[in-house]
């Protein structure tokens, strides 16, 4: 169990960057990480932080905090993203955690933070015991037969719903600007791969667009009443001309294994007028290629729902300003 | 590299995989910043860097950058920092255990101006768990504190 800590160049094989470090040092306790190294970017916070808003933009520096995120006026502008930002994790974990991270968070699945159990993820091959198991909180959309871990986090939800783009700083020096969407992998047969991020590259930033959509919302149903999980979330991004809807774009969280865009919800929008009948429409197309057990069926319906509630929210705002958000 | 913690410089410990809160407590022995959880779930291990709250359990000694200041460093020796002071007034606590871990938030709570009704507080000290469940004696406090310095 040895561990260095260094603050300069890049994370080689099993070697891992920490920035806020919430998960890392987390997941490090419970055995179920172990780098050899760590890089520390607490060194690099002036650089790889920061918001720069354009006409068109608003930039993250990765190594933004979500709290810091959360408290710009041009964020708090962005109803999906500050909503997202604002009901994740609690007030002292917002404090520590980067925006670059949170992209990464790691599952919450049970046997994957429990090293003694077999884990695809964790071992490749070991088995997923999560399958016929504990699978209450499990992924329904999106897994396979080797993992069900479900995605955990918020922000990458609205981020995506929003058309986000991230700058990775890639292993030869170059920086590349990508989409987001694409950049969480499904697990399929290699659970262990969770991001389209090769060894060694790293966010750097993290780009909203502005003033694309003239509604957004992002609605999380947790268990309790805050500092939880999503038991099922939706971030939902409309352009509605003249009373229907033009353009949709809707992000399932909570339920599946990466951020979970559904064309066919945002098919099922669009023409529409965004009320109450074809706003269930979209979330019952969301969820119709739901996988469930009977521990998580109910999660499900819950899925529908926040769908609805984010659609009718967003149209809502169209309504209560002229303006584009 | 040193480690800045109420006022004083401190040496950073060996072992890099030592957390602020072991460190604090085992190696620096301000064992006033409680260890509950251990996994940045309970909330009873916060402390202030710069002023903003963290959880000294998920935090690598090796990566604090900021002055750090626990309970410990809260009061003028004698003289309660007035959170400090709210809590006893209103009752705050039952056994005690998660109470630095409140006040500590308690403090940026109010500094960050989340503390303007009893549900702001509500949402915004929940990432601090009492098990015995004085929360209401909790909010209370914190109301307080945060009336008082919007009179002055």
């Amino acid at each position: 169990m040895n561990l260095t800590i260094r603050t300069g160049g890049t994370a080689s094989q099993g070697e891992a960057f920490i920035a806020g470090g919430t998960t890392m040092v987390d997941l490090m306790k419970l055995g179920a990480s172990s780098p050899n190294a760590l890089v520390d970017l607490s060194a690099r916070r002036a650089e790889l932080s920061g918001i720069e808003v354009t006409e068109t933009e608003v930039t993250l520096g990765a190594l933004t905090t979500m709290a810091d995120a959360a408290a710009h006026p041009a964020v708090a502008a962005m109803p999906a993203i500050h909503a997202a930002l604002v009901q994740a994790a609690s007030p002292q974990i917002r404090e520590m955690a980067t925006l670059g991270g949170n992209l990464l968070q790691r599952t919450r699945c049970s046997y994957f933070r429990d090293s003694r159990q077999p884990c695809n993820k964790r071992a490749a091959g070991s088995g997923c015991p999560a399958l016929g198991g504990e699978d209450g909180q499990h992924a329904v959309l999106g897994g396979s037969a080797q993992c069900i871990a479900t995605y955990p986090g918020d922000f990458a939800v609205a981020a995506l719903a929003l058309g986000a783009e991230i700058t990775v700083d890639q292993s030869n020096g170059m920086r590349a600007r990508r989409p987001l969407a694409g950049f969480h992998r499904r697990p399929g047969d290699t659970p262990h791969l969770e991001t389209a991020l090769a060894p060694g590259e790293l966010i750097a930033a993290i780009h909203l667009p502005r003033g694309a959509w003239t509604g957004q919302t992002y609605v999380k149903l947790r268990d309790r009443a805050s500092y939880a999980f999503a038991t099922a979330s939706a971030a939902v991004a409309l352009r509605l001309e003249g009373g229907t809807v033009a353009e949709a774009r809707i992000v399932l969280g909570g339920l599946a294994t990466i951020p979970w865009r559904s064309i066919a919800a945002e098919q099922v929008l669009i023409g529409m007028t965004a009320s109450m009948a074809p706003a269930f429409a979209a979330g019952e197309a969301a969820l119709t290629q739901a996988t469930t057990s009977p521990n998580n069926t109910h999660r499900v319906e819950l899925g529908v729902r926040a769908v609805a509630r984010a659609i009718l929210d967003a149209a809502a705002q169209d309504r209560d300003q002229s303006g584009s958000l | 590299m040193t480690l800045r913690i109420n006022g004083s410089d401190h040496p950073q410990p060996a072992d890099p995989r030592t957390t602020l809160l072991d460190h604090l407590r085992e190696g620096l022995n301000l064992v006033g910043t409680k260890k509950g959880c251990d996994h940045g779930q309970c909330g009873a291990c916060t402390v202030l860097i710069d002023g903003k709250r963290v959880l000294s359990c998920l935090q690598l000694a090796a990566t604090v950058r900021g002055e750090v200041t626990t309970i410990e460093g809260l009061s003028g020796g004698d003289n309660l920092h007035p959170m400090q002071a709210a809590f006893l007034e209103h009752d705050a606590y039952q056994c005690g255990f998660c109470t630095p871990g409140q006040i500590m938030s308690a403090v940026a709570c109010v500094a960050e101006g989340h503390a303007g009704s009893d549900a702001e507080i509500a949402e915004w000290m929940s990432g601090n768990l009492c098990r015995c469940a004085a929360y209401p004696q909790i909010r209370a406090a914190i109301a307080d504190v945060a009336g008082q310095e919007d009179l002055e």
